[in-house]
């Protein structure tokens, strides 16, 4: 399988704690790489690296071609790095629309003196920005809320429109974390085969981190554990549920060592 | 309210331009009869209104629009008047034209902008606020002592004594928009659309000044850069992550606001025809903010009504109706009591502002109810 991004020996420390060390992970193109690994593992930390908002203390990583360690979240989101949050971070005020479109932000042309003006091009961009953004809503299941504040949108809308705005700036690779976070069951088995449908429509490649372990097994191409900041387990969901140390690390050794008697 | 607003919506859109044009026309008429009749020196109030209002929809680029609190936004005014001033003052003999004067103004108040948003770019809220605050502190100070600049290199003296601003004498005369092209062809005498201090040719200016400043707020609010800054307003880490460059389109913010106080510095700097230091203290930027938040930030339809009601009531009502009718209390001393009591009450009753609902597309602003949510079939 090819692989489109690609992380050597990173680590990350904030004063004496080390929340990610030197680890090497590749993410498989075309396919669901999930990340899993006990609160504090440093699952999010390198979400944070990987889309620019921590320089590395060490390592390289490259995606696509670009080594694009350190550089500005902006830019990552340029070469087709797109995310959600593990907390909804929605543009509270602006409606569902205009989130999707902030989505667009880098890839539309027009400048500040074509918007005063009313140039002809940049009426003919809105209009199409605004007709994609209208489609991608529906894509993602909120056709007829496109001029909802998007702070008045139901929680599983507002994940939902998450994605929505991730995908309108065109990414190759998309992070998720913790999409089905705070779902009931039926909506997280929508998210479940929705993240499917990602991969297989579009062609996206996902990375997720989920804490749902029933997720994580049912859709994942490649599961990787971490703990303490460091990969402990990786492979297949079967692989990864039959190690002994991916027990330990849930459930501590001496529940390893009950389950073992 | 809401019915009168959803009646305005109903008729169309050329019978809304003459009903306004209309207005527009017979103010000055209507307030020079109602002057006769009170002795109110109305129509001046009425310019200074305008004046704010264009001045507060540059504020609320910034603060509306991007969520950049300025508290020192008087300083970009103050740029704007001294740099018209020093174009067209009669001692300095850079004599330059009054249209031309008032877009260098607008570059070099956006220039300004954007040299006090480059070091603040990394602060966020109180910090920047206490920059900003500590930047509209520092002009006029520095204007009222550059009377007398002398640079020395060395021995070699390359400026001695020179007056750039008068200092606390003030700049005047200033030059004022001369309309010899039109009076020409129009075959009129030399000099007879000298504005003057003629408030009613003043008030036609401003209200060219303020439809420009109206229409570029307009056109900004629902293009992709006034969208990007309304987002980093909500969340400037996630619009960064969504691919908005956040240092280009905040310094775009701090130019735009200033660039529009430039034009209205120049304005009013040619309407007074004298300026001095202490007309651009921290009052007028504590004012401008107030009309912002009180009309409801972001909303540039409240912030135009709200800036007149507000400005009026200051102006007049404070200033002139007040003081004829108690004529032993001093109700002027009372003012920034009013402006904060209607602050309070604002917060506490109506936190997005008297108008903040004005011009807000048919946005739904209900929560939606989750049996709305449907499958992503």
């Amino acid at each position: 399988m090819a692989t489109l991004l690609e992380a050597k020996g990173v680590s990350k420390k904030f004063g004496g704690l080390t929340a990610v060390d030197t680890l090497d992970y590749s993410v498989e193109a075309n396919a669901i790489n999930s990340i899993i690994g006990p609160n504090g593992a440093g699952k999010t930390t390198f979400f944070n690296i990987v889309t620019g908002y921590y320089k590395p203390t060490t390592g390289t990583v490259q995606f696509d071609g670009h080594d694009i360690a350190g550089l500005a979240p902006h830019r990552l989101t340029r070469y087709g790095i797109g995310r959600t949050f593990q907390t909804i971070r929605l543009f509270g005020h602006l409606s569902a629309l205009e989130n999707v479109l902030i989505g667009m932000h880098h890839w539309l042309r027009s400048p500040w003196w074509s918007d005063l003006l009313k140039l002809r091009s940049t009426l003919r961009e809105e209009a199409e920005a605004i007709r994609h953004g209208e489609e991608l809503l529906a894509y993602v299941g909120l056709k007829g809320f496109e001029d909802v504040e998007s702070r008045n949108l139901p929680y599983g809308l507002q994940r939902r429109l998450e994605i929505a705005r991730a995908l309108a700036t065109r990414p190759k690779l998309l992070l998720l974390d913790e999409p089905t976070a705070g779902m009931n069951p039926n909506e997280t088995k929508d998210m479940t085969a929705f993240i499917r449908r990602l991969r297989d429509e579009r062609g996206l490649t996902i990375l997720l981190i989920e804490h749902d372990m029933h997720v994580v097994m049912t859709i994942s191409d490649k599961v990787t554990v971490l703990d303490y900041g460091r990969k402990i387990s990786e492979g297949k969901p079967s692989d990864v549920q039959q190690d002994t140390r991916v027990i330990e690390a849930y459930l501590g050794s001496r529940a390893l060592k009950m389950i073992k008697n | 309210m809401s019915a009168l607003i959803s009646r305005w919506r109903s008729i169309p859109r050329w019978a809304q331009l003459v009903i306004l044009a209309a207005v527009v026309i017979f103010v000055p008429p209507v307030i020079n009869i109602v002057e006769r009749q009170t002795g109110f020196g109305l129509l001046t109030q009425v310019n200074r209104a305008l004046i704010y209002v264009s001045l507060a929809l540059g504020l609320n680029i910034v603060v509306g629009f991007a969520g950049l609190l300025d508290l020192g936004y008087a300083a970009f005014f103050a740029i704007g008047a001294y740099t018209f001033g020093i174009l067209t003052w009669p001692s300095l003999r850079l004599d330059f034209s009054f249209f031309i004067a008032i877009w260098v103004c607008v570059l070099v108040a956006a220039l300004f902008g954007m040299l006090i948003g480059a070091p603040t770019l990394r602060l966020r809220g109180d910090y920047l606020a206490i920059v900003t605050l500590a930047f509209g502190e520092i002009i006029p100070p520095l204007v009222r002592n550059l009377d007398n600049i002398t640079i020395r290199i060395g021995d070699l003296v390359l400026v001695e004594s020179f007056n750039l601003t008068n200092g606390p004498l003030g700049m005047k005369p200033l030059g004022r928009p001369n309309f010899g092209i039109v009076e020409s062809i129009a075959g009129l005498s030399p000099g007879q659309l000298d504005p003057g201090v003629n408030p009613t040719f003043w008030y036609f200016i401003i209200v060219i000044l303020v439809l420009v400043v109206l229409s570029a707020s307009r056109r900004f609010e629902d293009s992709r850069i006034g969208r990007a800054w309304r987002a980093i307003r909500e969340d400037e880490t996630a619009a960064r992550f969504m691919g908005v460059n956040t240092v280009r389109v905040k310094l775009l913010a701090f130019a735009f606001g200033a660039s529009f106080s430039g034009l209205a510095g120049a304005v009013f700097a040619s309407m007074l025809g004298a300026i001095f230091p202490e007309l651009f203290r921290f009052q007028v930027s504590v004012f401008l903010l107030i009309i912002v938040i009180l009309s409801g930030a972001g909303s540039v339809w409240g912030v135009l009504i709200g800036g007149l009601l507000i400005s009026t009531f200051d102006g007049v009502l404070l200033a002139q109706i007040m003081p004829s009718i108690f004529p032993n209390s001093d109700v002027q001393s009372l003012r920034w009591v009013f402006f904060g009591i209607g602050l309070i009450a604002v917060m506490l009753f109506r936190p997005q502002g008297l108008f903040g609902h004005l011009g807000q597309r048919q946005r739904a602003s209900q929560p939606v109810k989750e049996a709305a949510h449907g499958d992503a079939a």
